[in-house]
This record gives structure tokens, sequence and C-alpha cells, in this order.
């Protein structure tokens, strides 16, 4: 699957769309999913709480393992993918649309810190070899 | 270097992802772990499980010489063919390996034994023969491959596969198996479904799964394996017990024959322990997924106690989380348990397992 040129990429394979109204949406990457399995449970941050870049902040659990999910920048969290919890097979359907939490950022520079899609590519395929 | 059965290629060939599972490059999934593992439940599926290793006692007084090596008693075994569950253990008690003991005729028995423990056992054996009965030929049977077929509607396929197999083995009870051509087949399994686990040449492994496949039986993965079994509430060695640990305390007293006055290996040390713990089951009460190495907490009669899982995950038949744990044996069906996962304490309840059967939650 191509990884989606209008999304921005953690390391740790979060991906994060910054949305008109100046939030920003997460979710995890495909490649993550398939890494991790069918999905069985997926534990979402509260609305309200205030998130440092790279703070644990979600859990996706899969047949094979939990996960922990980062946030990929600083923010307030603003709205979760409550539905998710009762179907988290949605992630291994479509990852990109399958959002987890939106934030709304503290600090807009740590976007330009996020991998584009190209450098992503990069991480995964290295990872892979 | 990674071991490979004889049907490494075939599962490539379909797309298989493949893992290290204990030296062996063995099938994870073939795409979903999920759906394999209802395939099984509600219908076919099958698994490679050439890693595990046959080994076959050949000699004069074969019997006598198992009575010794193992807990469960062979004297069970009175028709050929006839299959026997046991644990072999140490002096002490601890469990070397579980296994499956078929018996063939009183010349020949066949053990199957676990991949992850195969090469200890034959030595274990080998030295125990060599004590109690020089005479016997053990060989271990790296030249045949097993396939599980397992589900509602395995055997009617595997009918359909191999031609004069119906009339052969429709009578078959669970844990009897018998000889059609090449294929050694047997009723038994590690899903809690129906079904068969046969034994054939490595030769002919990838034409056979390649004609189950036509007749419609599912390939299913290591995954789906554990997860069937822990469903099934069957033990997995290595995890939910080993060395350090004695069949009473792992949920298999039923496989222990102390009554009678044969002695075998760790007989001894079974009568002079006291048992203090026992394996349970847990369903979980709170939202999340309970894994192998949880710790169990609690209080009973004022007193507080430990425990741990030791083999969790998530049931897609009962889709809810559930484990075997090792817990103090005061503590009792209903219960209700804490189980530490990440920062918090989830609620699980104590349940006598099997968990599912025969496609049916039985809790």
């Amino acid at each position: 699957m191509s990884v989606p040129t209008n999304l921005k990429y953690s390391k740790s394979h979060e991906w994060v769309k910054p949305e008109a109204d100046g939030t920003v949406t997460v979710g995890i990457t495909h490649h993550a999913q398939e890494l991790l399995g069918d999905m069985v449970f997926v534990e979402l941050p509260e609305i309200g709480r205030t998130l440092k870049q790279k703070e644990e902040c979600a859990v996706a659990e899969s047949v094979k393992a939990a996960a922990d999910v980062y946030s990929p920048i600083s923010g307030e969290v603003i709205a979760v993918n409550s539905p998710l919890a009762d179907e988290p097979g949605k992630i291994n359907e479509d990852a990109f649309s399958a959002w987890l939490f939106k934030l709304k950022p503290s600090n807009t520079s740590e976007l330009d810190g996020l991998l584009d899609a190209a450098a992503y590519t990069e991480l995964v395929e290295n990872e892979e070899h | 270097m990674l071991k490979m059965t004889p049907l490494n290629q075939t599962h490539r060939d379909m797309n298989a992802k493949m893992v290290d599972f204990g030296g062996w490059d063995m099938p994870l999934h073939y795409g979903s772990q999920l759906d394999e593992h209802h395939k099984v439940r509600q219908d076919a599926g099958m698994f490679d499980v050439s890693h595990m290793l046959p080994v076959d006692i050949k000699g004069d007084n074969v019997r006598g010489f198992l009575r010794q090596l193992v807990a469960n008693n062979v004297d069970k075994l009175t028709l050929p063919g006839k299959a026997l569950y046991s644990c072999m253990l140490t002096p002490q008690g601890g469990i070397i390996d579980d296994l499956i003991i078929y018996f063939l005729s009183e010349t020949w028995f066949r053990i199957v034994v676990n991949a992850g423990t195969a090469d200890k056992d034959v030595a274990w054996m080998l030295k125990q023969r060599d004590a109690l009965a020089p005479a016997l030929e053990i060989t271990p049977r790296r030249d045949l491959a097993m396939i599980a077929v397992q589900g509602p509607n395995a055997r009617a396929k595997v009918w359909q596969v191999i031609s004069g197999s119906q009339a052969a083995t429709e009578e078959l009870k669970l844990f009897q198996s018998t000889v059609v051509n090449q294929y050694f087949i047997a009723r038994t399994g590690y899903t809690g479904e129906d079904g068969f686990e046969i034994i054939l040449p490595a030769a002919d492994a990838p034409s056979f799964w390649k004609a189950l496949h036509a007749a419609g039986v599912a390939p299913a993965g290591l995954g789906a394996r554990d997860t069937l079994r822990l469903e099934a509430g069957m033990n997995l060695y290595g995890q939910d017990m080993d060395e350090t640990k004695n069949p009473l305390e792992s949920g298999l007293a039923w496989t222990v024959d102390l009554k009678s006055e044969r002695d075998f290996i760790g007989k001894q040390a079974l009568l002079d322990t006291a048992v203090t713990q026992q394996l349970v089951g847990l369903v979980l009460i709170d939202r999340g997924v309970l894994r192998s190495h949880q710790e169990v907490v609690g209080q009973r009669d004022g007193a507080e106690y430990q425990g741990e899982i030791t083999s969790g995950g998530f049931s897609p038949t009962m889709n809810q989380s559930v484990a075997l744990a090792r817990l103090p044996v005061q503590i009792a069906i209903g219960d209700e348990v804490n189980v530490i996962v990440r920062d918090k304490k989830l609620r699980a309840k104590v349940v006598k397992y099997p968990f599912v059967r025969n496609g049916k939650a039985l809790v």
C-alpha cells in the first residue's frame, strides 16, 4: 500500500494529518498494523488530556501483541474515535482512515520535525532489511 | 539457519507470514489469524505441525519401558491404535515434555513430542532406555511430516482426499488412530474441534496439503493454533508448564496415575510434594487483553496473594480476553481477581476451563 503524501509521519509509526482548522488527526500507519496483525483492542486517551511529544497516550493491541501509541506532537486531546473501540479491525481494513484521536497542537513547529511520505517510506524499507 | 518443514515452500507460495518459532521457520498466518481461527471453529482448517517429532520405540516389551518412562499409565492402552496423553517427568517431578503415545502393537509404540523439546526428549529417552531396557530401538522420524486437519467438517474433507479413508476412519473414536496406505490417521488435535492429525512421508506432504486446500480446507498458522488451543484450555509446553513445574500444579493431575502400584520416574517426588498452586481459567471483565506473564493479585481470607498468567490472549470465539493463570490452590471458581495490565488493575473472574469446545463457548 502506498504511503499517503498529504500526511506526516513519526518514527514510531503514527500518521498525522494537519487539518484546515489548525488541529491534527492522529492514527497508526498501514505498516504498523501489518506488523501487529489483526487488531482486537484499542485504548484511547481521555479528551482534555495534555500530551507532550512522544508521550505514551494510547494502546493498540492485536492478537499478537500490545503496542504503545506515542503522541507525534504536543497538544491537547480534543476528540477521540470512540467507535473504533468496538471495531478495532477497522485499523486493519484502512489504517489511514481509522484515526485514533485529534489534537490541538501547542507547538506547531514540531510538525516540521516529522517525516514526509518519502522519508517514512525509506524508514520502513530500512526496517524491513 | 532456521529449520524447515517439508511444507516450507508451500507456505511461502501461499503468502504465509513466516516467523522464527523456536528455531523453526513456520507460518504465523496466511493473511488473517482471526479468519483462520473462525474457519477452524466453523468449517475446516489445516496446520503444518511437522516441526513436532514422531519417535518410534520398537522391540520386546516396549510397554514395560513406557510404564516407567511416563506419568500416565500405558496399561490404559489396550486397543491397537489407541492414544494416550501424558507427561514425561524428571525424578523431581518436573515436566520434561507433554506428549501423545500411540499404541500400535506390543513391539511398536509411537510417541509424538513437541518441537522445542525434541532433542532433549530423545536424549532423555535414550538415557532411560540404556538404563532400563537396552534392547529397545528408539528412532526419531524426521522423515515424516505431520498435518493437523481440524474443524467440524475436517474429517469429511479428509475423506474426500484420501481414497478409502472414510471406511477406515469413520468409526474411530477420539484418541484412536489407524493406518490407511501411507497415512497414519489419528482422531486427535489441539483446537477443541473434531478432526484428524495425519502423519505421512515428508515427500508426500506438499501434494496432500494442496489436495486438502482444493477440498476447501483453509491453511491456518501458528497464531490461530495458539488462540484455538487457549480457548480449548490446552496447555502449551514452555508457557503453562516446564521442568520447574509438576503436572499437579499445571492442571494435568488427570494425566497422572498415582493409584496403581506401578513406579515411574517422578512418582515419589509427586507423592512427597504438597500441591500449593493450581492452573485456573480467567475471563477478563474489564476491557483489555490478558497476556502471559502478567501479574495476578487478590485477597482471600484477609491475606494477599499473587499469581501469574501463563497464557493469555483474545478469544475470537467469545470476543473477550481469556487466560490460564497459576494461582494458589485456595482460589476458587467464581472468585474475582485483579490482573496488572500496564499501570492498571483489571478485574477478571476465575472460571473452569476449557472456554470453548466444538464451536461453542462454555463460560
